[in-house]
């Protein structure tokens, strides 16, 4: 298939579109996924922990 | 450099030789050509680094009790760093903002033309302050929010000080002539190799760094830090490929042509805007502010939504830079739609930092630091909020080769990046130095308010001016004629050209007072009852290990 001008016309308007829904919804689960929500409520406190210093 | 092992301090002396040893064939290929000048600097460079790292080789060897601690030798002499370029850039800049006002100000010489200080002044604040402050506190934030050490003790080094010579190696290529006419990547060809080399460095280091951490997750600033250096790379290695005349030549030609040059040349532009100047601030945002207020972020989940929409949609933004020109139409409208959508993401994130504060508004009010970060987080909304409508093609039509760009720019500049980092700094200075807090919170005072002074008269000047010129080009008689010359113009902007550079120079008062206070803190021993394990300034920091209040 050759790379012309209409190809790419419509990757951009096609595929294009397509990628960005998919995209859209993978995100979407990845952030509400509720066996997630552990490890995000963990990670917002974490940076408070007092000790000055790496673990290993 | 005081940790370095024996065995580190060998390989970083060879490293300096072979680099003196090309600076040597730069400078005999090269000759009278800036290449020739180029390569002595090198070799200067190098000897000099070279000097400081056998100078200290003969000392007591480091102690293992080290790898006990956060390594933060590098993070003290990028700050260090940071403030001089910050220095360095803003004075050029309103050097040039002078010269607009005042033309005679080059002093009828080549090096100073408005030409060659301008990109000096762009990469001098954008690589040198802008650069140097992200790799500075991504070393900070990696460490911290890992628990872990920096993987190794010389690779910091490498990307610290290989990434200023590529800084000087830029902008002392300016004065002298050599560009390579992009935008925000106008250094030639062999400096760009080499900062190819230290970004690659930069890069294994943070992921080295990353795969020690103690916790599964990873903290949502290191995945700005992530995307601020994956994606620079690749910007820039695209965005710069290039034939050299000769390899004794500095000049070379770039291999894209056409409108496909244009397309790349502001594909790079516009995503150095998201991930140089955007991504990795955010990342600051994401985890000084937190701290400093003491609060965890209002939404982590809206964090994450917005780091996807922002690296996801600022890839196809960058045509908004090329509305009425051979590019197509449909990739023009790709862009104005992106960039219109992008609108989203960022004001998630400024509505997200904005809402971390609410319920510590007090702290706000006392503490010139978190004020600093409040503010950021205002102008990064601010100018989002106008970049998406600039990027709308008949606003386009008013705003573009006007001041309202340049406006803009600054309203991001000043306001979200330079603000953003001076707040990050006073947080990190005292963590780093382990001192209670800065040496005095008067002068935080006064810089935060030359700062936003500054920026605020230089950014309503940018806006006036730009808009009346925009609006006296396009202005016609009843017979369809120009009604204005551009020297009408020209007239018309020279008060806003004044206040302007007046904004600025306040601007650059403040980053001076903040090298001062800085340096002031840096001298001042610790006080000794001081056992300060603890990260967090002290008078607001909190006792018995209390957990912070959420913000919800
Ligand atoms: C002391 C404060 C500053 C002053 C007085 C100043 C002044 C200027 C001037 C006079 C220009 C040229 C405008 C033109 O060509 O018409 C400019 C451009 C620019 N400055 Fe600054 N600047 C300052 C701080 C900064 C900072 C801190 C940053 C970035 C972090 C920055 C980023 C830029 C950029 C990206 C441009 C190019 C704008 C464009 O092409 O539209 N400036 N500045
Ligand atoms: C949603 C986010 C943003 C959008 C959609 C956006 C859009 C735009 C548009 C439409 C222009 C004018 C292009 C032209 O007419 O030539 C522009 C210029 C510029 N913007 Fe933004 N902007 C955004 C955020 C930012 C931020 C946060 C910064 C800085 C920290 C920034 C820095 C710049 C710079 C440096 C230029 C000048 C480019 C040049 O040299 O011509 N932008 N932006």
């Amino acid at each position: 298939m050759a790379l012309t001008h209409e190809t790419l016309l419509e990757g951009a308007k096609l595929w294009g579109l397509f990628y960005l829904m998919g995209f859209s919804i993978c995100v979407l689960i990845y952030t509400f996924l509720p066996s997630n929500r552990e490890r995000f409520e963990r990670a917002e406190r974490e940076i408070f922990d007092e000790d000055d210093g790496p673990w290993k | 450099m005081g940790q370095l092992t024996t065995g580190e301090r060998d390989f970083g002396a060879i490293i300096l030789i072979v680099l003196a040893i090309i600076g040597i064939a730069m400078a005999a290929a090269g000759r009278s050509d800036v290449l020739g000048i180029h390569g002595a600097m090198v070799l200067v460079y190098c000897l000099a680094l070279l000097f400081l790292l056998l100078s200290g080789a003969f000392g007591t060897p480091p102690s293992a009790a080290r790898l006990t601690r956060y390594y933060d030798d590098p993070i003290k002499v990028g700050v260090g760093l940071t403030l001089f370029w910050a220095i360095f850039g803003m004075f050029i800049g309103v050097w040039a903002a002078a010269q607009l006002a005042w033309p005679s100000l080059n002093f009828d010489t080549s090096w100073a033309s408005f030409g060659r200080i301008r990109p000096a002044h762009t990469s001098g604040v954008i690589f040198g302050f802008g650069g140097n402050a992200l790799i500075t506190t991504s070393f900070h934030v990696v460490q911290r929010t890992s628990r872990a050490r920096l993987a190794d003790q010389l690779s910091p080094w490498f990307v610290l000080l290989g990434f200023n010579l590529f800084c000087l190696i830029a902008i002392s290529g300016y004065f002298l002539g050599v560009t390579q006419s992009k935008e925000y990547a106008e250094a030639e060809w062999y400096a760009d190799i080499w900062l190819v080399i230290v970004w690659v460095t930069y890069f294994v280091l943070y992921v080295r760094t990353l795969a020690r951490r103690k916790e599964p997750h990873i903290y949502v600033a290191n995945w700005y830090y992530m995307a601020f250096i994956i994606v620079v790379a690749i910007l820039h290695i695209v965005n710069n490929l290039a034939v050299p005349l000769s390899f004794a030549h500095a000049k070379s030609y770039t291999i894209w042509a056409g409108v496909q040059d244009s397309m790349v040349q502001w594909w790079y532009g516009h995503n150095a805007v998201a991930f140089f100047l955007t991504a990795g601030f955010l990342a600051m945002l994401y985890y000084y502010l937190p701290k400093r207020a003491e609060r965890p972020i209002f939404s982590y989940r809206l964090s994450i939504l917005s780091f996807w929409g922002i690296t996801f949609f600022y890839m196809w933004a960058g045509s908004h830079h090329l509305h009425y020109t051979a590019l197509p139409h449909w990739v023009q409208n790709l862009g104005m739609t992106f960039s219109v959508m992008l609108l989203v993401p960022s004001w998630a994130s400024a509505g997200n930092a904005l809402l971390t504060l609410n319920g510590a508004w007090h702290k706000v009010r006392d503490d010139a630091t978190l004020r600093f970060m409040m503010m950021a987080a205002f102008f990064y909304g601010l100018s989002t909020f106008e970049g998406s409508f600039m990027a709308i093609r008949p606003v386009n039509a008013l705003s573009h080769y006007t001041d309202w760009t340049v406006g803009h720019v600054h309203a991001g500049a000043l306001g979200w990046v330079a603000m953003i980092t001076f707040g990050s700094l006073y947080t990190l200075v005292p963590a780093i130095w382990k001192r209670e807090r800065m040496h005095s919170a008067i002068l935080v005072e006064v810089h935060f308010w030359l700062a936003l002074a500054g920026t605020l008269i230089y950014v309503f000047a940018m806006w006036n001016s730009g808009i009346i010129q925009g609006l006296m080009w396009r202005t016609y008689s009843p017979d369809n004629t120009l009604v204005y010359s551009f020297v009408d113009t020209l007239l018309a902007m020279y008060p806003y050209y004044i206040a302007r550079a007046f904004g600025g120079l306040l601007f650059l008062i403040g980053a001076i007072v903040a090298a001062y206070n800085i340096w002031m803190t840096v001298r001042t021993p610790a006080a000794a009852t001081l056992a300060l394990d603890d990260d967090s300034p002290g008078d607001e920091r909190q006792i018995s290990g209390a957990t912070p209040t959420p913000a919800e």
